[in-house]
């Protein structure tokens, strides 16, 4: 079974076609990386995997149900780009690590002891158990990365999607980074992330997809970042993302 | 006079007593939920609705049902009305805010020209918390508790919807219900506190003392219980200004706040502006 079924997802803003009949699935365990230009779709697919949007036409299952039941179930995480987070904001990193665990506790979020054990466990995994409890403003680039994905690995997500992960990020911790969702999804979890960093595609992800508002290319990555491939990808005439 | 006198002789008088009361109510709710207004960066929408809901006021004095009915009214009216015009323009929601509530405080001042002998406006905007009835106070205390019960109750779930709405959405939380909760709970606060503040003034409970509180801590928690400290602390000091000085209550209790932002701004541990020129000195 597929953890992603995308089947002719059409995602319209007014006039402007953002996906037009995108056809992709990824198999769990699979990390997989999201490539297109700016502008190319990229953040309405994420969008539209969330239920953010609402698609057209298409439809879009995640393992094997729809979005809605696949998100009550605690299925899927989101680590954001780093411009969506208002780094100001009064929490610590253990603070939003144990927002991962909201959907196992009751409506009034009171932590039970396997939830702090949980917590725990996804710091040490990410190596901020030092850091838990800074506030998250004063982290370094790769730090706020890790402390989301942390989130993630407390929630017991199945399906990580991360928006430009390495997006100010420096290269030590991008490495940091990639080696641990390489350990995620060894361990079943599946990882769909969306990058500009072409290099890093072939040597980390087992799968990628090339994107310009719908899929031109969809498998290993050796096989869809062929020059021809990019060439199409990135020469083509850019479209402002709304 | 010896000082325990000097405390104790205002709250002798029944008025004040009561006054007290219906402060430290709207004080305590008002400071709670301004954590959230402040995070949510909503202090023009707090500013909105109380100005909203004039014209719920007026007609409930006028018909002769207990005000908060009329307020709430025209509270969640102008939340709705915000609403409509964000979803269905494109304009700015500063905009959509700033046409409905003035365009709802002007149909207040209109309703209340024509009718000036049943309502005193001077009350309705200023406060009037030195003549607060016995159904004003019990009116104020229900309110008071239902409104922070439920912001407390569900002050997790509020506060993932400030910090990151994707997420809430992500583990399926109804995030369009719980942002109409939010607001009607502002509302609710709105209403609960225009007897002690006013139209005019009641934003500023509604803003600062999470903001004071902001600047004091990284802990959403301690922001909470820092802000709620706060907000009583000047209800209190406001109102013995206004007893010995003879100044008005809701301008002294707002004056209180001012001033405990103000040592914040320059004194906080890490964000005031000595601790700032310090570390810009030893660097």
């Amino acid at each position: 079974m597929s953890v992603i079924q995308v089947q002719d997802l059409t995602v319209s803003y007014g006039a402007l076609k953002a996906l037009d009949g995108v056809d992709f699935s990824v198999d769990a365990g699979e990390l997989c990386g999201l490539v297109g230009v700016n502008g190319s779709g990229k953040s309405t697919l994420f969008k539209s995997l969330m239920g953010l949007v609402s698609p057209k036409r298409g439809s879009v299952r995640l393992f094997g149900h729809d979005q809605l039941r696949a998100r009550k179930q605690g299925l899927i995480t989101y680590v954001p780009q780093a411009e969506d987070v208002d780094w100001t904001f009064p929490v610590s990193v253990r603070d939003v690590v144990m927002m991962g665990r909201y959907g196992h506790m009751g409506r009034s979020r009171r932590p039970a002891a396997a939830d702090r054990a949980a917590v725990d466990d996804a710091l040490e995994r990410v190596a901020l158990t030092d850091l838990a409890h800074r506030q998250i403003g004063q982290l370094s680039g790769g730090q706020k990365k890790r402390t989301f994905v942390a989130r993630g690995i407390a929630q017991e997500a199945e399906l990580m999607l991360l928006d430009e992960p390495f997006a100010g990020v420096d290269v030590t911790s991008e490495k940091l980074i990639m080696n641990l969702l390489t350990t995620l999804t060894t361990e079943g979890r599946t990882i769909l992330m969306s990058t500009h960093d072409l290099a890093g595609v072939p040597t980390f992800c087992t799968q990628a997809i090339l994107l310009h508002h719908s899929v031109l290319a969809s498998g290993a990555p050796a096989a869809v970042l062929t020059e021809s491939n990019l060439a199409q990808a990135f020469g083509g005439p850019r479209q402002e993302e709304k | 006079m010896n000082i325990l006198t000097w405390l104790t002789e205002p709250f002798a008088y029944g008025f004040m007593s009561n006054a007290l009361t219906v402060a430290l109510a709207a004080a305590l709710v008002c400071s709670v939920l301004s954590c959230w207004l402040v995070l949510m960066g909503w202090a023009l929408m707090g500013d909105a609705i109380s100005h909203a809901v004039l014209p719920g006021v007026a007609i409930s004095y006028l018909v002769g049902v207990p005000f908060a009915v009329g307020a709430l009214a025209f509270g969640l009216g102008a939340v709705f009305l915000i609403g409509a015009l964000r979803s269905t323009t494109s304009l700015k929601s500063d905009t959509a805010i700033g046409v409905v509530f003035t365009a709802l405080f002007a149909l207040g001042l209109a309703i209340v020209s024509k009718t000036p002998s049943e309502v005193d406006l001077g009350h309705i905007l200023f406060g009037n918390v030195l003549g607060v009835t016995m159904p004003d106070l019990v009116q104020v205390c229900v309110l008071a508790v239902l409104t922070l019960s439920v912001l407390l109750y569900l002050r997790k779930d509020l506060m993932l919807l400030a910090f990151d709405k994707v997420h809430a959405h992500a583990l399926g939380i109804n995030t369009r219900a719980l942002n109409f909760l939010l607001l009607g709970l502002l509302a609710l606060t709105v209403v609960t506190s225009l007897q002690a503040m006013g139209i005019i003034l009641v934003v500023a409970m509604l803003i600062i003392p999470g903001a004071t509180a902001f600047l004091w801590t990284r802990s959403f928690g301690r922001m909470l219980m820092l802000a709620a400290g706060l907000g009583v602390a000047s209800a209190v000091c406001g109102l013995y200004v206004s007893y010995y000085l003879d100044v008005s209550a809701s301008a002294a209790i707002v004056l209180a706040q001012a001033s405990f932002f103000a040592v914040t701004y320059l004194a906080a541990p890490e964000q005031g502006m000595i601790a700032r020129a310090r570390l810009r000195g030893a660097a």
